[in-house]
């Protein structure tokens, strides 16, 4: 059974919501991944503030120079150095509000507050590169077969100690 | 990282932070680095809180005025899908290296 929310948050039920518009629409159901089978918690080596951080994340974040995102299911993914300058930074997505994004790409990319936390001591350092796609993508056998591999593949060979993933 | 509780409590990652807000502002709000620091120092502290895969901790940080209702509106709120990329700003697709 998926963890409960406590009550006290009144959560969004995005899936039930999804579900609903979808149905008003004619549309089928969304079928959202479900992994009903916990995966094993990877035990930390070393302190946070000797850890090598990396970021990937799924707003369809994008570095100016770079192709900007697809909708129709992009497989695709950018890297972007962790020196990138905040006002080189685009997002490309069709299911989020992008509003707050189009202000501070951070809200969605947070590379700010991850740079001040190596600047501080709070974490050791960030990978040369985050990665991030447009999460937006409705088939799950090309997500498990063309872009997990490939994020996968690259984000190991940063060595990182911890990844931060961040949806939308 | 999370705002959406049902969603990756049914993806089952090993942990993750939830933050309360609107979706498009999982790492907090735009221009508060305090406040996007505070969720990402959250988040990563998890490393070594966690102790069950699946955990989920909430976070206090609650957006300040009032958008449940209308974000529980049923309507399809997705723009058409285009098969071609698409730019944030026209000059960003003749920046292209």
């Amino acid at each position: 059974m998926p963890l409960e929310p406590p009550a006290e948050l009144d959560v969004v039920d995005h899936i039930q919501q999804t579900h609903d518009s979808y149905a008003q629409l004619g549309y089928d159901s969304y079928r959202w991944a479900n992994e009903p089978e916990p995966v094993e918690l990877a035990r930390p080596t070393k302190p946070l503030a000797e850890s090598k951080v990396a970021l990937v994340a799924s707003g369809g974040i994008y570095q100016v120079g770079q192709v900007a995102f697809h909708h129709k299911d992009d497989t695709s993914h950018r890297q972007i150095p962790t020196d990138v300058d905040r006002a080189d930074l685009r997002t490309s997505h069709f299911a989020y509000d992008m509003t707050a994004a189009r202000v501070d790409p951070n809200v969605v990319f947070p590379i700010d507050a991850l740079r001040s936390m190596v600047d501080s001591g709070t974490i050791g350092s960030l990978t040369s590169h985050a990665l991030t796609f447009m999460g937006g993508i409705y088939s799950q056998r090309r997500l498990r077969e063309e872009l997990i591999p490939a994020m996968t593949e690259q984000t190991r060979a940063m060595e990182p100690d911890v990844v931060l993933l961040v949806p939308v | 990282m999370t705002s959406s509780w049902v969603i990756t409590a049914q993806a089952n990652p090993p942990r993750a932070s939830y933050l309360d807000y609107p979706l498009g502002h999982t790492a907090g709000r735009p221009d508060q680095l305090a406040e996007q620091i505070e969720v990402a120092t959250a988040a990563l502290g998890l490393i070594h809180s966690a102790t069950e895969s699946g955990t989920i901790v909430p976070l206090p940080h609650r957006w300040p005025t009032e958008w449940k209702p209308k974000a529980r509106e049923l309507s399809d709120k997705r723009s058409e899908r285009f098969d071609t990329p698409q730019y944030e700003r026209p000059s960003d697709a003749t920046a292209v290296a």
